[in-house]
């Protein structure tokens, strides 16, 4: 049950962590533009070395990255099946009703590179900022969108609660299961209907106390005296430093390669 | 019904940076009708170790044998053993879940595979056995009060008859009458029912107004284990582990220091008084 990366922040040092999230939400951003302007392989030759890179440079074993893999396996076959399978083309392989087209098997391949990329690199992201930097990031760096009355900053509130809400929750629904173990719960046994019925002594404790955990956290919040955003002042505020005004430039560099490869193609 | 740990070992988060030695190496034996007080520093590993007693957790080596049947065979009956010795859980008002309270006492003995009948008589005897109020049995457990909560989520572990009850801080968040209930209550299926009581707890005067042996926990390991005034006697020691003796035994220290004969392993106030009214009589 705790086996869960995706989404996970791993608390290590390093060059990567220290970067301000800005940079960071806007590196992810590029970096999966950069996977979807080209199918280009020499595009993709340098967005592997990019990304080895940043593994490289973010501490964090490269195991760990591997395992956030596992819930997108699943979904990772299935396209990779029907774009192996149905983009019509010039036929390559073909057995019984099956035919591999030269197309397919491209577009199969790229769709399995791009889906990988995809999550390591915002794997990276949640594995390097922790969930107060990262929603700190997203409040400054979408702060624009208050021109169009978007409540910024109460998104990003919903959002840093319900991340850090994330493995109390999960402890809590550890301790509800072996609870209902101890009173001879099984969860194991059974069809579906019985299993799903098994559920619910798990379910409707688990709702019970994340409402009055929400119910005992407004309370607090209002306590303090919280009313949104307005006229509120960080204690850490975030303030580019060289470092980061580097990371840009190398953002910069990175993408207009890409763009460069796509469009004069060489290989 | 005894309980036997023979050098069990258990690890959290095995394998990974953040491992845990969360018990180290532990011995020691639960005998029948016997009423075991478990003290410790939190994180000292007594949550971990009662979560053994029923098979909840595995110990990653080591064995534990119920009545002389070590649990980890491949034919032994875990829920069979989860019928026969009932963990109550730290805070267990927040596992009831049912829209009445018979309904929740009833979940228990439904598991265990017993008729209807049986399970109805068994949830009726339990909610009496925790002196819960008749008129409330068809309430919802969730208008209750959070006495009353604790108290019902007891007697959903007491519907399986369990022959050993293991109470993980029964009294935690209860208020000074709400703790003596529950303790009363405990005190009471011990003696009138013979069932045998392991008690987890910080407090020491719960510990030692009702628990006939002690065990105490530090790191993983048994620190100590003993009948009651073996275990306070040896109060140097406890508070070497950032533990600390009943009140009433540093009292009865200090009256020694000043000369008085009193018996220092008194533990409880009626021990106490009576040792005093003793040594002020000669």
């Amino acid at each position: 049950m705790m086996d869960i990366t995706f989404g996970q922040y791993y608390q290590t040092e390093s060059r990567l962590h220290r970067l301000d999230p800005r940079v960071k939400l806007a590196g992810t951003l590029i970096f999966i533009f950069s996977l979807f302007i080209t199918q280009n392989i020499s595009c993709y030759i340098i967005a592997t070395i990019f990304l080895i890179c940043v593994v490289l440079l973010s501490n964090v074993p490269p195991l760990m990255i591997l395992k956030g893999m596992k819930p997108i396996i699943m979904i990772m076959l299935i396209t990779v099946l029907f774009n192996l399978f149905l983009t019509p083309g010039i036929p390559m392989v073909s057995f019984w009703r099956f035919t591999i087209t030269e197309e397919g098997a491209k577009n199969a391949a790229f769709t399995a590179v791009r889906l990988m990329y995809l999550v390591t690199g915002s794997t990276i992201l949640t594995l390097t900022t922790s969930p107060n930097n990262l929603t700190d990031g997203m409040e400054k760096g979408l702060g624009f969108l208050k021109l169009f009355k978007l409540p910024v900053h109460e998104i990003a509130m919903m959002m840093s609660i319900a991340l850090r809400f994330i493995p109390i929750l999960m402890e809590e629904t550890d301790k509800i299961i072996k609870a209902q173990t101890a009173r001879g719960a099984d969860f194991e046994s059974g069809g579906m209907i019985r299993r799903a019925k098994a559920l619910v002594p798990i379910l409707v404790p688990l709702f019970v106390s994340a409402f009055r955990r929400a119910n005992d956290l407004a309370l607090a919040m209002e306590a303090r005296c919280y009313h949104g955003g307005e006229g509120r002042t960080k204690m850490k505020p975030l303030i580019y430093k060289a470092w980061d005004i580097r990371a840009y430039v190398v953002l910069l560099c990175y993408i207009s390669l890409i763009i460069i490869f796509a469009i004069y193609n060489p290989i | 019904m005894s309980i036997i740990l023979d050098h069990v070992n258990y690890i959290y988060s095995k394998g990974t940076a953040n491992e845990i030695k969360a018990l180290d190496d532990v011995c020691f034996e639960i005998k029948d009708a016997d009423f075991l007080g478990l003290i410790g520093h939190t994180g000292s590993g007594k949550s971990t170790l009662v979560q053994h007693l029923n098979g909840l957790l595995r110990a990653d080596s080591g064995h534990i044998y119920f009545d002389g049947e070590d649990i980890y065979d491949k034919d032994f009956e875990m829920k069979k053993l989860r019928g026969k010795v009932g963990l109550v859980f730290q805070y267990p008002e927040h596992q009831l879940f049912e829209e009445s309270v018979f309904k929740d006492v009833c979940f228990g003995p439904k598991n265990m595979g017993l008729s209807n009948m049986e399970t109805e008589v068994a949830a009726y005897e339990a909610l009496k056995s925790v002196g819960f109020p008749e008129e409330l049995y068809y309430v919802s457990p969730f208008d209750l009060s959070g006495g009353q909560k604790r108290r019902v989520a007891i007697a959903g572990v007491l519907a399986m008859k369990p022959r050993i009850l293991v109470l993980d801080e029964p009294t935690a968040g209860l208020d000074p009458e709400g703790r003596e209930e529950i303790l009363g209550m405990v005190r009471d299926l011990h003696d009138m029912q013979q069932i045998t009581i392991v008690l987890v707890s910080h407090s020491m005067e719960d510990v030692a107004n009702n628990a006939k042996h002690i065990l105490v926990m530090d790191k993983g390991r048994v620190f100590m284990e003993g009948t009651r005034s073996e275990v306070f006697s040896r109060v140097k020691e406890l508070e070497e582990i950032g533990l600390a003796a009943p009140r009433v035994t540093y009292i009865m220290h200090m009256l020694k220091d000043k000369g008085f004969d009193v018996d220092i392993t008194a533990t409880t106030i009626p021990e106490a008084r009576d040792s005093i009214l003793k040594a002020v009589k000669l």
